[in-house]
């Protein structure tokens, strides 16, 4: 009966196993598999050369993916240090307000990423929304803060607050009210329960934020082409680009291999280090 | 090891919550090295007491001083006393040797130095040296307590605060730890502030005791005296079973009650003329009365129920005016004449009573 019950449970999974097969499985490896082909070709049938991964390299594209994983670090770094204080009001002091700022929070992601950056290049652009307006009034203009490095940060910053926010409002909740109130009787400052008590016990959330921010920063492309006007070339950018214009499905492929590489080291470097059943809430 | 100077001292302390008052302008005196308890049902404002005590809230109004030091604005991180919390409130990201050293090393103690005190410190609170490295998970309830003992310690309070620490414990790990809890407090010679809802624990390990109720304290003695001259019928009833009778004085030197007969001359307190009271005897000192026994005072009454308690057998038994009365024997002299329904007289001597002055 058992032994039934288990065939029946391995054959009940079998779609949702060829889903994953087909629909995530499948590509990694046809792309994989192009990485390693000969420039140019639109064929696996090719005899493997690594051309693509020298060009990297030759032509530069390692400083895209520079820009790309520095823009994602600074962004998360700044969305650590800005979301922190709010979080922590969501966790320990907000009670029914923390409601209400999940839902207004969560309802920017209700509209598309693209449709809220170009708000903000009609907000921000020469004779735009602002500058226009005090133009208007004053007489006096000024130059948009449009298409530069730090709009993209900002953009970034703006995108994906949400993904920093909750995770780390999750972990501070985590952090049981009287271990600071003990650490405060036993004599440690402000600073000191915040390094010792809060950042230690809140640091599965912030291990789950940073990682979702910046493995999601490192792959944004829509920043840095609407805000940032293509200042600076990001990596999916380059990826694009090979695979479209470029008509280079290896070039396109092997820069994909090296930022999936480098990414999902970090994310399963970070996921081991986390309890997701104790961010879940599952135990203590 | 106490002595008669006071360590702390409040005066006029008042807490309010918006409009409900917590607090009612308390004084106190706790004196240097002494086991104080402050006793009382939840709400009595105990909790609020401590967390004032510790600096964890704020007084409306009103002083507390440390020695000659006022410190009742000052935040808890910069007071030299320390709390067991009830939780215990351990760290748990940390080993029992890195809770125990927490103090230490906001302190900046070298960290040799601190391990060779959190190794004296296992050893004082009977933890096995190589707890040291264990972590806060791998421990069981009572090893906990310890841990938490430890750490206050390493803090070398001016005063150590307990807040119902061993509320949450099983009733024989308790039995334990109160005795160990007041050992310790003879070995280390330090003031301890506890707060209960348990008049045993109180009993077992205090110097003195201070019963609060509603926002003030109603009395403030030795155990003894709060057990057998309470000055309430609170603190009466609060302090275990009791049985009052309410009594007039129509002559200044005579007690009178319905359904108490009074062997003439034997009462040894006495009200104003006219006056009204509560004579209190706790149920050990009533005894079941032979036909040939004169006690000072006697009631005849119907055995209503028999409850054994281990070592003790209680028994309940009606008056004829209907009044409840609690009857304890210890088990060796259990009443031979017991069967419930039966008629019984009970009788106890003047000397065992304790007249309440209030109504």
């Amino acid at each position: 009966m058992q032994q039934l019950n288990q065939k029946l449970g391995y054959l009940s999974a079998l779609p949702m196993l060829a889903v994953f097969a087909i629909a995530l499985f499948a590509p990694l490896v046809v792309v994989v598999l192009f990485s390693i082909m000969p420039s140019k070709v639109f064929s696996l049938a090719n005899m493997p050369d690594f051309s693509a991964y020298s060009v990297f390299f030759s032509q530069g594209y390692y400083k895209s993916l520079i820009w790309s994983l520095g823009m994602a670090l600074a962004s998360t770094v700044i969305l650590l240090v800005i979301s922190w204080p709010l979080a922590y009001g969501m966790a320990k002091v907000f009670r029914k307000f923390t409601l209400v700022l999940t839902i207004a929070v969560v309802m920017s992601l209700f509209v598309s990423e693209n449709i809220r950056l170009f708000g903000w290049v009609l907000t921000l652009m020469k004779g735009g929304l602002i500058e226009g307006h005090i133009r208007a009034w004053t007489g006096v203009g000024f130059d948009s803060p449009l298409y530069g490095v730090p709009i993209i940060i900002f953009g970034l910053v703006y995108v994906y607050l949400p993904f920093m926010l909750f995770p780390l409002a999750q972990g501070i909740s985590m952090v049981p009210d009287d271990a600071r109130q003990a650490a405060a009787d036993l004599g440690a400052t402000r600073w000191q329960i915040f390094r010792q008590i809060d950042v230690p016990l809140a640091a599965p959330g912030i291990v789950v934020g940073c990682l979702l921010s910046f493995v999601l920063a490192a792959g944004a492309v829509a920043e840095s082409k609407i805000l940032g006007g293509q200042a600076v070339i990001t990596i999916t950018d380059d990826i694009e680009t090979a695979f479209t214009f470029g008509q280079d499905w290896p070039l396109g492929s092997s820069l994909s291999v090296i930022l999936i590489v480098i990414i999902g080291t970090l994310a399963l470097f970070g996921i081991s280090r986390v309890d997701l059943d104790q961010i879940m809430g599952r135990k203590r | 090891m106490v002595s008669s100077d006071p360590i702390l001292r409040l005066e006029g302390v008042v807490k309010k919550f918006g409009a409900f008052t917590a607090l009612h302008g308390v004084d106190l005196e706790i004196r240097e090295g002494e086991f104080f308890t402050i006793v009382g049902p939840s709400g009595s404002g105990k909790s609020t007491m401590i967390r004032l005590l510790v600096g964890m809230d704020e007084v409306t109004d009103g002083a507390i001083w440390l020695r000659d030091q006022r410190i009742e604005a000052m935040p808890a991180n910069l007071r030299p006393t320390c709390m067991v919390f009830q939780s215990l409130a351990l760290f748990p990201h940390m080993s029992v040797g890195q809770n125990i050293e927490f103090p230490l090393k906001l302190r900046k103690v070298a960290s040799s130095a601190r391990k060779e005190r959190a190794l004296e410190l296992l050893d004082l609170l009977r933890l096995p040296r190589d707890y040291y490295d264990k972590r806060i998970s791998q421990c069981s309830g009572g090893e906990k307590q310890r841990v938490a003992l430890a750490r206050a310690l390493a803090f070398d309070p001016e005063i150590l605060f307990f807040d119902e620490p061993l509320s949450a414990l099983d009733y024989r790990l308790r039995k334990t730890l109160e005795k160990e809890l007041k050992n310790l407090h003879q070995r280390t010679g330090k003031t301890f502030v506890y707060i209960t809802h348990s008049l045993e624990e109180a009993m077992v390990m205090s110097d003195r005791i201070a019963i609060m109720k509603a926002g003030h304290f109603e009395q403030i003695a030795v155990a003894d005296e709060i057990y057998g001259r309470p000055v309430s019928r609170f603190v009466a009833e609060f302090m275990g079973e009791v049985n009052l009778f309410e009594v007039t004085s129509r002559d200044g030197t005579t007690l009178e009650s319905p359904c108490l007969t009074v062997k003439s001359g034997t009462t040894n307190e006495s009200l104003p003329a006219g006056g009204n009271g509560l004579l209190m005897v706790r149920p050990e000192f009533i005894r079941f009365c032979g036909e040939d026994e004169s006690p000072d005072y006697r009631i005849k009454g119907r055995l209503l129920e028999e409850y054994a308690l281990g070592s003790r057998i209680q028994y309940e038994v009606e008056t004829e005016t209907g009044q409840i009365l609690t009857v304890e024997k210890l088990r060796q002299d259990r009443a031979s004449s017991g069967d419930i329904g039966s008629e019984v007289m009970l009788g106890f001597d003047a000397a065992r009573t304790h007249l309440i002055k209030d109504t």
